[in-house]
C-alpha cells in the first residue's frame, strides 16, 4: 500500500527544476491556485506553472470534499440511500434523486405512472434552470459583472421555494424516489410553478440585454478558453461544454427516459467553442427548459404519483391503521427495506452539467453491492489542464468558471 | 463483435455486457475504438467481491455517440494478481478513472502515466472502497467500539 506513495508521485506536485545556468530556457514559476480561490467555488487547487502570465502547464488537485458517499451508500438501505444522492450535487440534486430511482426501478422493474414521469420532467428542468442561474450568476461576478448575481439569485430564489413547497426543503430535496415521487403533490402547485414560468423567459431576455450590450463581458469570453472537440470527448467531457463546440449530443434526446420523448424541445449548440459559446448554450437550455415546465404544466396527465407497488412504497397511513396487509408491508420496509433483484444497471441522465450515471450492482438484499456515481463535474474538470494550456492567467478565471464545475460533484 | 478477447457475452434489461480476457484489455478497447466507434469512456469502476474469487472485476463503460450505444466490459482479477493494462493510451479519459479505481480498491494498472491517489490523501493507508475496510476507517475508532 506503500508503495503507490513515492517521492515521483510528490515530486509532480511541486515546482519544476529550475536551470539557472542556462538563460535561454524559460523561466518558470509555478503558482499555488486554491484550494481557498474564490473563483473556484468549492475546494480545488490548481498548480499553475507560468512563464511570464502565460499557463505553460496546469495540474488539479481534488479531494478536498471527498466524504466516501459510494461507500456508505453500500452501507443504507435501498431508499436510504435516496437521501445521499441529493448530497452530491447540490445544485442538479433532483437530477441526482432522478437518476438513482430510474436505475433502481430499471433493477425492480416497475412501471412508473405517467403522472410521476411528468412530474420528474418538470421538476428536473426547474432544477436545471436552478443551477444554470447559479452558474451564470457566479461566473458574471467572478468576471466583473457583478449586477447579474442579484439578478440570478432573485430567480433561484423563486425555484428554490417551489422546491419548498413540493418537498419541504430547498436544496435537498429527496423528493424523486424508487418508485414515483416522496409526497403527493402540494395543493395549487400548478398556479405557483405558472405563475413563476411564464415571468422567466423575460427574465432571461433581461441577463442576455445586460450582458450582451456590455462590450467588457463580450471581450472577456469571446475567444477565450477553447479546446477542441476531439480533446473534449478523449477527456470525458460532457454537457454543455460539447455542444457549445457545435456536437449536438444530448441524453434527453438521444436516450429519452422519464418520458423526454413527448415533450418538443431543441438542443442549442453553438460553433464557436469559446466560453461565450457556452454562455449562450446554457442561456438558450434555460429559454428550453422553460418551455418543457409549461408543456409538462398544460399537458400534466392524471391519475397516480406513485407505482403500484406496495412491496417498495410506503402505504398510506390511513392504510396502514385500517389494513392488516398494509401494516405488515410498512413493517417490512421500515424494519428491513425491501429486496432488489440480483442485477447490475448503468443509468445515465442529463445533468445540467453533462452526462450523469449510476452503475448499481444489486446482490438481492436489501442494501446496494456497489453504487457507482459517474458524475459530470469529475469527467468535465480532467480536461481543465488542456483547456487552461498556453492561456493567459487573467483568462483563466473565465475559462474554468465556463466548466461550470462543483466540486461535492467531483469528489463525492 | 468478433475478438479473441471476448470470453462471455450477457444481456440483461436491455443492457449488453462482455466479460474480456484482461490480458487484451488494450487490444479489445483499440478495436472497440476504432472499429466500433465506441469513441466515448464513460466510466472506468470496479467490484470487490471479496471473499469470492476472483475478487475483483474492473468495469467499462463505453459509449457510441454516432451509434447511440452503450457497452459494458468488464474484467476479473485475482486479489493475488490485482493488476490490469491501462487504457490510458486509447481514451486519455481513462486518467482519472483509473487512478480512482486505484485509490479505492488498490487495483494497479501497468502503463499508467500517473498512479497516484486521486480523491484520498496521498499518505492514506487502505483502499477504502474494498468490502474488508471498515466504514469508519482504521484510524480512528471510537471509545466503545
Amino acid at each position: 500500500m506503500k508503495k503507490a506513495i513515492d517521492e515521483d508521485s510528490v515530486a509532480t506536485l511541486q515546482a519544476p527544476a529550475v536551470e539557472p545556468e542556462n538563460p535561454a530556457a524559460p523561466r518558470l514559476m509555478t503558482l499555488n491556485m486554491g484550494p481557498q480561490h474564490p473563483s473556484t467555488h468549492g475546494v480545488l487547487r490548481i498548480m499553475l506553472e507560468l512563464e511570464g502570465e502565460t499557463i505553460r502547464k496546469a495540474v488539479p488537485d481534488i479531494g478536498f470534499l471527498h466524504t466516501g458517499i459510494e461507500k456508505e451508500c453500500e452501507q443504507k438501505t435501498w431508499q436510504q440511500v435516496v437521501t445521499l444522492t441529493d448530497r452530491v450535487d447540490y445544485l442538479a440534486n433532483l437530477s441526482n434523486n432522478l437518476v438513482y430511482a430510474l436505475a433502481v426501478e430499471k433493477l425492480l422493474q416497475l412501471e412508473i405512472p405517467p403522472r410521476a414521469q411528468w412530474m420528474r420532467v418538470m421538476l428536473c428542468e426547474l432544477a436545471r434552470i436552478n443551477s444554470h442561474l447559479v452558474w451564470l450568476g457566479t461566473h458574471a461576478l467572478d468576471i466583473g459583472a457583478m449586477t447579474m448575481f442579484f439578478y440570478c439569485f432573485r430567480e433561484r430564489e423563486d425555484i428554490l421555494r417551489l422546491f419548498e413547497m413540493f418537498s419541504g426543503q430547498r436544496m435537498m430535496t429527496s423528493y424523486i424516489r424508487p418508485g414515483g415521487l416522496a409526497l403527493e403533490p402540494p395543493r395549487g402547485w400548478q398556479k405557483a410553478v405558472g405563475k413563476f414560468i411564464r415571468a422567466f423567459p423575460d427574465k432571461v431576455q433581461e441577463y442576455e440585454d445586460l450582458l450582451d450590450a456590455n462590450p467588457i463581458w463580450k471581450r472577456r469570453t469571446q475567444g477565450v478558453g477553447f479546446i477542441s472537440l476531439e480533446d473534449m470527448l478523449d477527456l470525458g467531457v460532457s454537457g454543455p461544454m460539447i455542444r457549445g463546440a457545435g456536437l449536438k449530443w444530448d441524453i434527453r434526446k438521444d436516450e429519452p427516459y422519464s418520458s423526454y420523448e413527448k415533450f418538443n424541445f431543441e438542443v442549442p449548440t453553438r460553433q464557436e467553442n469559446d466560453v461565450y459559446a457556452r454562455y449562450q448554450v446554457r442561456l438558450t437550455e434555460m429559454r428550453e427548459s422553460a418551455k418543457i415546465v409549461v408543456q409538462a404544466l398544460e399537458g400534466m396527465p392524471e391519475g397516480p404519483w406513485q407505482a403500484n407497488a406496495p412491496h417498495v412504497l410506503l402505504p398510506d397511513r390511513e392504510k396502514m391503521k385500517t389494513q392488516m396487509e398494509a401494516l405488515i408491508y410498512h413493517f417490512k420496509i421500515v424494519t428491513e427495506g425491501y429486496r432488489v433483484p440480483a442485477g447490475e444497471v448503468y443509468q445515465a441522465v442529463e445533468s445540467p452539467r453533462g452526462e450523469i450515471a449510476y452503475y448499481i450492482v444489486s446482490d438481492g438484499t436489501s442494501k446496494p453491492y456497489r453504487v457507482h456515481m459517474r458524475t459530470p463535474s469529475f469527467g468535465n474538470l480532467q480536461a481543465l489542464g488542456t483547456l487552461l494550456k498556453d492561456t493567459l492567467i487573467a483568462d483563466s478565471i473565465a475559462a474554468l468558471g465556463s466548466m461550470d464545475f462543483v466540486l461535492g460533484d467531483t469528489d463525492r | 463483435m468478433n475478438h479473441s478477447a471476448i470470453l462471455e457475452t450477457h444481456e440483461a434489461l436491455g443492457e449488453t455486457a462482455l466479460i474480456a480476457d484482461p490480458a487484451a484489455i488494450v487490444s479489445l478497447c483499440t478495436y472497440l475504438k476504432h472499429d466500433e466507434k465506441f469513441i466515448r469512456l464513460s466510466a472506468v469502476t470496479a467490484v470487490d467481491w471479496h471473499p469470492a474469487e476472483p475478487r475483483f472485476e474492473v468495469v467499462y463503460h463505453l459509449h457510441s455517440i454516432k451509434r447511440n450505444r452503450r457497452l459494458r466490459v468488464k474484467c476479473r482479477l485475482e486479489s493475488a494478481n490485482a493488476e490490469i493494462e491501462s487504457v490510458y493510451s486509447v481514451w486519455r479519459s481513462a486518467d482519472w478513472y483509473e487512478r480512482e479505481v486505484f485509490d479505492m480498491f488498490g487495483i494497479q494498472f501497468r502503463n499508467h502515466p500517473n498512479l497516484v491517489r486521486i480523491l484520498m490523501p496521498l499518505d492514506w493507508e487502505g483502499h477504502p472502497l474494498r468490502k474488508d475496510y471498515p466504514v469508519h476507517g482504521y484510524k480512528y475508532s471510537y471509545p466503545n467500539e
